[in-house]
C-alpha cells in the first residue's frame, strides 16, 4: 500500500511502486484532469503541484511521492470559485481542444505563487509546455491578467 | 431538419437515454462535454433543438469538436433563427447511433476540410427558423390569435396587439407535437443580430476545470487497460510473440495478437504498457525495410523529369512561350513527411458483450466509428453504439482511418470487461497517416517588362487519394495533389502547366489540416517571390499585378500589406515576407516580420493574417483559429519532418518531434476582410501561406532561398 494525499485528502492505494504519479491519479483515484501527453516529461500536460511545486507526473514515481502533498487541476478551484488562473483563462478564450489546460493552468498558478507578477521573460522560461492548438499567446495575456488581479472585464488580445 | 420523419419526442428521449448504455446500469460516466440529458418534460423541436419548460435550450452539434469552436459556431447558426437567448443556450453532441437510427436526420458527421458551417449552416438555420415558427405557433393558438401578430425575440414571445407575453419552456411542449411550416424564410444577413458577433465558446468552462470530457477519460468500474506495440516497418505483419519476459508480471490478464500488432491487456496501463514493451516480438517487414528518405528522395525526384507525370491544367502552350521569354528561371522544392501529433494520443475504449458492442472515441467522424467497430466485432451496426467526445485535436488525424477503433474492439473481443487502449507518444509519433512527401520543378518566363508569360509546374509526390479511394482519380491524376495550383490558382499567367508524377511509397499518408495546400503553397509562393525578384520588382506589388482579375484575392492582399505597413521601416535585422493563397473556399495573405541573427536562429516577431471567409459566424473563432493555423505551420516550418530509415519512422517523441512553445510564438494579428455572399473555412486556411511567407522573409533577411523544409536542416547563419 502506498499512502497519497492528493487535494488535502489520503488515500491508501495499491500500485506498482514505479508507477508514474500521473498513472496511479488516472486510473488508480479516477481524477482525469491531469493528462497524458508524452509520458518522458516534455509536453507538460501532465503538471500538478508537490508541496506547491510544478512537477510533470508522467515522469515521477508514486514510491517518490512520499509525505509531500500533491494539489491536481481538481484541487486547484472549484466550478463555483475558480481559482484566478482559470478565470482569467475564461475571461480570455483561451483553450481550443483543451487537451493541454489543465496542465497549462497548473503551471502558471505555481508560476504566479512564485512570481507573482512575471514579465514575458519569467514567462518564457517557465511556462515551457506544450499547446498544439497554439493558444500561446492568449495564455500570455491571461498570465498577465491574472497576475495583476485584471481578471474581470479585461479585453481580449 | 424539418423534412426528417417526426418522432413521439418522449420516446426519443428515452431511446437517447437507453442508448447511452451504461447510463442505464447507473455508471456515471462522461457522455461528451459535460452530461446534458433532457428531462423527461423536455421537448424536441427539430432533431437539432430541444427546449426545456425552464426555457434552455440544448442544440444538438452533428460534428466534432477538436478546438475548432464548432460546438459554439454551430448552435450560433440555429439560435439566430430561433431568436432564443444566446446565454440560455447548452450543446451537446448529436449521436452517431441515433443518426444512424433517424435515417442521417443530422447529415453527414464527417468533420474536416473547415467545412463544419458551409455543410451546414444552410440546415441549421432552417432548423432554428422552423422552430422559431412552431413556438410562435404554439403560442397563437393558446392565445387564439393569428401567428402573424406575434414576433419571438430572446426566447420570448409576444402577441404585438395585446402585449401578451410567454416564454419558449412555457410552449415547447405543444410546439413540439404542431406540424412543420411548409415555407422558412430566413433572415437577410442585415439582419443579423447574432452571427458575427464574438461569442464566447461554450466548452471552455469544463477545460478549464479538468472534467472528464475527453475518450482517454473514460472511467468504468471493472474496466481493463490496453498498451499496444505495432510493427516499426509500416505494412509489415506480426510473426509470433514470446510471452516469456511476462512471468511473474503482475495483473496481466491476456496478450492479443493482431495482424501487425501485439496488445497486452492488464489491470493498469502502467502494467499493460511494461508488459507490451517487455514482449520479445518477431516481425515480417514484407520487405520494406531498405526504404529510407533518402531513397524516397530519389524516388521523387525522378518523378520531376519523367514521362508518366499526368496533367492538371493546362493554359496556352507553355513551352512555345518559355522558348519566347526574355529571362527563364528555374528551381526545385521539397517537403517532408509530417506528423500530426496531436495532444491526446491515440486511444478508444470498447466494451464488447454478445448483444452490443459499444465505444468511446476520440472521434472525427463519429459514423465511421461505427462502421469500424461493427466491422472489427462481426457484427451489424445496429448493434454498436459510439460515444463522441471532446477531441485532444484532430488535425486530420482522427477522420478516415480511425485505426485506434478497430483495434480497441478486436482487443476487447477477447475479454468481457471494457477495455481502454491508450497508445504510447512513440506509438502515435511512428504510426501516423503522414502529410505526404512532395516536390516541384518550377519553370517560368518573363518578358522584357518582367511580367511571366509561362509558368510551367511538375510536382512529383505520394497520394493520398490512392490510399483513400482511387475511384476518385479523375482520368488517372490525383487533382486534389494539385490543390492550389488548379483552377484555384489566383495569379493569371497566360500560358500555365501544371502536372503530377505519382510516386507513392509504403508509408502511409492521410490529411492533414490544410492537406496538399501546405505543400503546394510553399512551393509557389516562394516561387511567385523568386519571379519578383528576378523581375527586380517589390515582391508585395508583383503579386498585385497578377491579381488584377481577382479582386477579392487583391482586397485581401492589400488588407496584409497595409495592416503591415508594407514598405516601411522595421527594427534593425527585421524584414518582411508576403504570401497568399486560396484554401477551403477562402483566401487568406500573410505578412510575416522575421530576423535572422549571426548564428543562424530564425525568429518570427510578427505575423498579420487577412482572411476573407465570406459569412464570419464567430469572429472571436476566427481570431483563435488563425492563431492556431499560424502556430501549425510555423512548428512544420521550423521543425517539421518525418524521416524513415530501415523503412521506420526515426523520430519518437517531441525531444525529437519538436513543437512551436510559448517562447517562440510571434504576435498574431487577425484581419478579418469584410465580405459577403459565400461561406468559407478558417480553420486551415491560414497554415498554407505561413511557410512561404516567413521563408521569404528570410531571404529579405540573407539572400538565402529556401527550397526544402523544415529550417532546422539549413544554415543560415551570415557567411
Amino acid at each position: 500500500m502506498t499512502r497519497l494525499t492528493v487535494n488535502g485528502q489520503a488515500h491508501d492505494i495499491d500500485v506498482d511502486s514505479d508507477t508514474p504519479l500521473l498513472w496511479a491519479l488516472r486510473d488508480t483515484l479516477g481524477l482525469m484532469g491531469t493528462k497524458f501527453g508524452c509520458g518522458i516529461a516534455q509536453c507538460g500536460a501532465c503538471t500538478v503541484h508537490v508541496d506547491g511545486q510544478p512537477v510533470r507526473a508522467c515522469a515521477l514515481p508514486v514510491g517518490a511521492v512520499g509525505d509531500k502533498h500533491i494539489t491536481t487541476i481538481e484541487g486547484l478551484g472549484s466550478d463555483d470559485a475558480l481559482h484566478p488562473v482559470q478565470r482569467a483563462w475564461v475571461e480570455l478564450d483561451v483553450p481550443q481542444c483543451g487537451y493541454c489546460q489543465s496542465g497549462m493552468i497548473m503551471a502558471v498558478a505555481a508560476l504566479l505563487q512564485d512570481n507573482p507578477s512575471p514579465t514575458d521573460a519569467d514567462i518564457n522560461a517557465a511556462i515551457t509546455n506544450i499547446c498544439r492548438c497554439g493558444s500561446y499567446q492568449r495564455i500570455r495575456a491571461a498570465i498577465h491578467a491574472a497576475a495583476s488581479q485584471r481578471v474581470s472585464g479585461i479585453k481580449t488580445p | 431538419m424539418s423534412r426528417a420523419p417526426r418522432m413521439n419526442r418522449r420516446a426519443f428521449l428515452a431511446s437517447a437515454a437507453a442508448a447511452g448504455g451504461a447510463l442505464a446500469l447507473g455508471f456515471d460516466i462522461p457522455l461528451g462535454p459535460r452530461t446534458i440529458r433532457a428531462s423527461e418534460s423536455a421537448s424536441e423541436i427539430t432533431v437539432w433543438i430541444v427546449i426545456e419548460p425552464d426555457d434552455t435550450v440544448i442544440i444538438r452539434v452533428a460534428k466534432s469538436e477538436m478546438g475548432q469552436g464548432s460546438f459554439t459556431a454551430l448552435p450560433m447558426l440555429v439560435a439566430e433563427e430561433l431568436e432564443c437567448d444566446w446565454n440560455k443556450v447548452k450543446a451537446e453532441f448529436a449521436s452517431p447511433h441515433e443518426n444512424r437510427k433517424r435515417n442521417r436526420a443530422w447529415g453527414n458527421m464527417s468533420t474536416g476540410a473547415s467545412r463544419s458551417i458551409t455543410a451546414s449552416q444552410n440546415d441549421l438555420r432552417r432548423a432554428g427558423a422552423t422552430a422559431r415558427e412552431l413556438l410562435i405557433a404554439a403560442a397563437a393558438a393558446a392565445w387564439n390569435v393569428p401567428a402573424k401578430e406575434c414576433i419571438a425575440a430572446n426566447s420570448v414571445i409576444t402577441h404585438g396587439p395585446s402585449g401578451r407575453t410567454t416564454t419558449f419552456g412555457s410552449v415547447a411542449a405543444e410546439a413540439a407535437d404542431m406540424a412543420p411550416p411548409a415555407q422558412i424564410r430566413l433572415k437577410d444577413p442585415k439582419d443579423w443580430k447574432l452571427i458575427g458577433t464574438r461569442q464566447r465558446r461554450l466548452d471552455v468552462p469544463d477545460k478549464v476545470t479538468g472534467k472528464p470530457i475527453y475518450a482517454i477519460d473514460v472511467h468504468l468500474p471493472g474496466m481493463l487497460y490496453a498498451a499496444i506495440v505495432q510493427c516499426p516497418v509500416f505494412r509489415g505483419t506480426l510473426r509470433s510473440v514470446d510471452e516469456a519476459e511476462l512471468a511473474g508480471m503482475k495483473g496481466i490478464r491476456r496478450v492479443v495478437k493482431l495482424p501487425d500488432a501485439v496488445a497486452v491487456v492488464a489491470d493498469s496501463w502502467w502494467r499493460a504498457k511494461k508488459a507490451a514493451e517487455a514482449l520479445s516480438v518477431t516481425w515480417d517487414f514484407a520487405g520494406h525495410a531498405g526504404v529510407s528518405s533518402d531513397t524516397i528522395r530519389e524516388q521523387l525526384h525522378a518523378g520531376l523529369s519523367a514521362g508518366d507525370a499526368r496533367v492538371g491544367r493546362n493554359d496556352g502552350d507553355v513551352d512555345r512561350a518559355l522558348g519566347q521569354a526574355v529571362k527563364r528561371i528555374e528551381a526545385d522544392y521539397e517537403v517532408p513527411f509530417l506528423g500530426h501529433a496531436t495532444m491526446e494520443p491515440q486511444n478508444c475504449t470498447a466494451h464488447v458483450t454478445p448483444d452490443r458492442v459499444e465505444i468511446w472515441a476520440p472521434t472525427q467522424d463519429g459514423e465511421t466509428a461505427l462502421a469500424i467497430a461493427a466491422d472489427a466485432a462481426g457484427v451489424s451496426a445496429d448493434k454498436v453504439v459510439v460515444n463522441k467526445m471532446m477531441l485532444g485535436c484532430g488535425f486530420g488525424r482522427r477522420g478516415i482511418f480511425q485505426d485506434f477503433v478497430r483495434q480497441a474492439v478486436l482487443i476487447a473481443k477477447e475479454v468481457s470487461e471494457p477495455v481502454k487502449l491508450v497508445w504510447t507518444r512513440e506509438e502515435d509519433t511512428r504510426h501516423g497517416f503522414y502529410r505526404p512527401v512532395a516536390s516541384a520543378r518550377m519553370t517560368a518566363g518573363l518578358d522584357a517588362d518582367g511580367i511571366p508569360i509561362a509558368w510551367k509546374i511538375r510536382t512529383s509526390g505520394q497520394s493520398i487519394i490512392a490510399a483513400v479511394s482511387p475511384r476518385v482519380m479523375q482520368f488517372g491524376v490525383d487533382r486534389n495533389f494539385l490543390q492550389g495550383l488548379l483552377e484555384d490558382m489566383p495569379y493569371h499567367v497566360p500560358n500555365y502547366r501544371v502536372d503530377f508524377a505519382m510516386r507513392n511509397t509504403h508509408v502511409p499518408v492521410g490529411v492533414w489540416r490544410s492537406v496538399n495546400h501546405s505543400q503546394n503553397a510553399f512551393f509557389k509562393e516562394s516561387f511567385v517571390d523568386e519571379m519578383a525578384y528576378a523581375a527586380g520588382a517589390d515582391p508585395y506589388l508583383f503579386r498585385r499585378t497578377l491579381l488584377a482579375q481577382k479582386p477579392k484575392e487583391l482586397a485581401v492582399l492589400d488588407a496584409a500589406a497595409a495592416r503591415a505597413e508594407w514598405g516601411s521601416s522595421l527594427p534593425p535585422g527585421v524584414f518582411r515576407g508576403i504570401a497568399l493563397h486560396d484554401s477551403q473556399s477562402s483566401i487568406c495573405a500573410q505578412v510575416v516580420e522575421a530576423s535572422v541573427d549571426e548564428d543562424g536562429e530564425v525568429r518570427v516577431h510578427r505575423v498579420i493574417s487577412a482572411i476573407d471567409a465570406g459569412h464570419v459566424v464567430n469572429p472571436l473563432s476566427v481570431e483563435m483559429q488563425t492563431e492556431s493555423a499560424i502556430v501549425f505551420g510555423l512548428t512544420a516550418t521550423l521543425y517539421g519532418e518525418i524521416t524513415i530509415k530501415h523503412g521506420q519512422v526515426e523520430q519518437s517523441n517531441f525531444h525529437d518531434y519538436p513543437m512551436l512553445r510559448l517562447a517562440d510564438m510571434p504576435r498574431v494579428e487577425t484581419v478579418i476582410v469584410p465580405s459577403e455572399g459565400f461561406w468559407g473555412g478558417a480553420g486551415e486556411t491560414p497554415v498554407p501561406p505561413l511557410a512561404p511567407a516567413l521563408c521569404n522573409a528570410i531571404f529579405a533577411a540573407t539572400g538565402k532561398r529556401i527550397r526544402s523544409l523544415p529550417l532546422k536542416n539549413h544554415d543560415l547563419r551570415s557567411a
